[in-house]
C-alpha cells in the first residue's frame, strides 16, 4: 500500500455549499479510482502569501488516500488542472515516517509539547491570579 | 609584588571568542518527517527575504537539509510561503 498526501486550494469566492460540493467531487473521484481515504482535513480559509488568480485567500484542503496501484494518479491531476473551483494543487507521496506524522498528528501526539507549555502557562496564570487575589485579601 | 603568569591568563573570559557548537536539530530531536504545511517552523530556515538559509548557518545535516528545502519549495507552491517577501522575521 502506497500512502499519498493531496493538498488543494478552493476558490474562496464560492459559497460553502460549492466549496463542500468540491471537496466532496474529489473523494469521490479518489474512491473510484480505488483509493482508500484514510483521512480528510479541512485547513479552512487561510491567506495566502502571494495572490493567485487575483485571489488573496484560499479555503485548504489535505487529503491522506492509500492505494495499491498509482496508474490514475495522472489522470486525476490532469482533472485537478481543469477544475476551474481550484487555485493550486499538491500530490505528494509519503514515506513511512510521514504516515507515521500524520497519524501521530491526528490523535494529538504532535504539537503537544505546544499544547502542554501553552496550557502550562495558562495553569501558572490561573495560580498567580488566586495568590494576588490572596495577596489582595 | 608583580602578578605571576598564571594569574593573568583569567582575568579575561576564556570562553568569550568560543563558538557554540552547530548541530543538526532533526538528528538530536529525532525529528524524521518535515512538514510542508507548517509554514511556522519551516519560518526558521529562511531569511527575512524568502531564501533558503545554507547548511553553513541552519547547521543541519546534509539529509534533513534536502529535505528541509523540498518541504520549503512544496509550502511555496502552496502560498504557503511567499517566493519573494520582504521583512519576513
Amino acid at each position: 500500500m502506497r500512502h499519498y498526501e493531496v493538498t488543494f486550494i478552493v476558490d474562496p469566492v464560492l459559497s460553502g455549499d460549492e466549496v463542500k460540493s468540491t471537496a466532496e467531487h474529489i473523494q469521490n473521484e479518489l474512491r473510484q479510482a480505488g483509493a482508500e481515504l484514510v483521512a480528510v482535513d479541512e485547513l479552512g480559509l487561510r491567506q495566502l502569501a502571494y495572490p493567485i488568480n487575483k485571489r488573496s485567500s484560499g479555503i485548504y484542503y489535505c487529503i491522506e488516500f492509500k492505494c495499491e496501484s498509482a496508474a490514475w494518479l495522472g489522470k486525476f491531476e490532469l482533472n485537478m488542472t481543469r477544475n476551474e473551483r481550484l487555485l493550486r494543487y499538491l500530490t505528494v507521496k509519503l514515506d513511512k515516517y510521514g504516515v507515521k506524522y500524520n497519524d501521530d498528528k491526528r490523535n494529538g501526539r504532535i504539537g503537544k509539547r505546544k499544547v502542554e507549555t501553552t496550557s502550562g502557562t495558562s495553569e501558572e496564570g490561573g495560580d498567580l491570579a488566586p495568590a494576588v487575589v490572596n495577596l489582595d485579601a | 609584588m608583580a602578578a605571576s603568569r598564571e594569574d593573568v591568563k583569567f582575568l579575561s573570559n576564556p570562553k568569550i571568542g568560543l563558538r557554540r557548537k552547530k548541530y543538526c536539530r532533526f538528528r538530536k530531536f529525532g525529528i524524521k518527517y518535515i512538514d510542508y504545511k507548517d509554514a511556522e517552523f519551516l519560518l526558521q530556515f529562511i531569511n527575512e527575504q524568502g531564501k533558503i538559509l545554507p547548511r553553513r548557518i541552519t547547521g543541519n545535516s546534509l539529509k534533513y537539509q534536502r529535505r528541509m528545502a523540498t518541504a520549503v519549495k512544496r509550502a511555496r507552491h502552496l502560498a504557503m510561503l511567499p517566493f519573494v517577501g520582504d521583512l519576513l522575521k
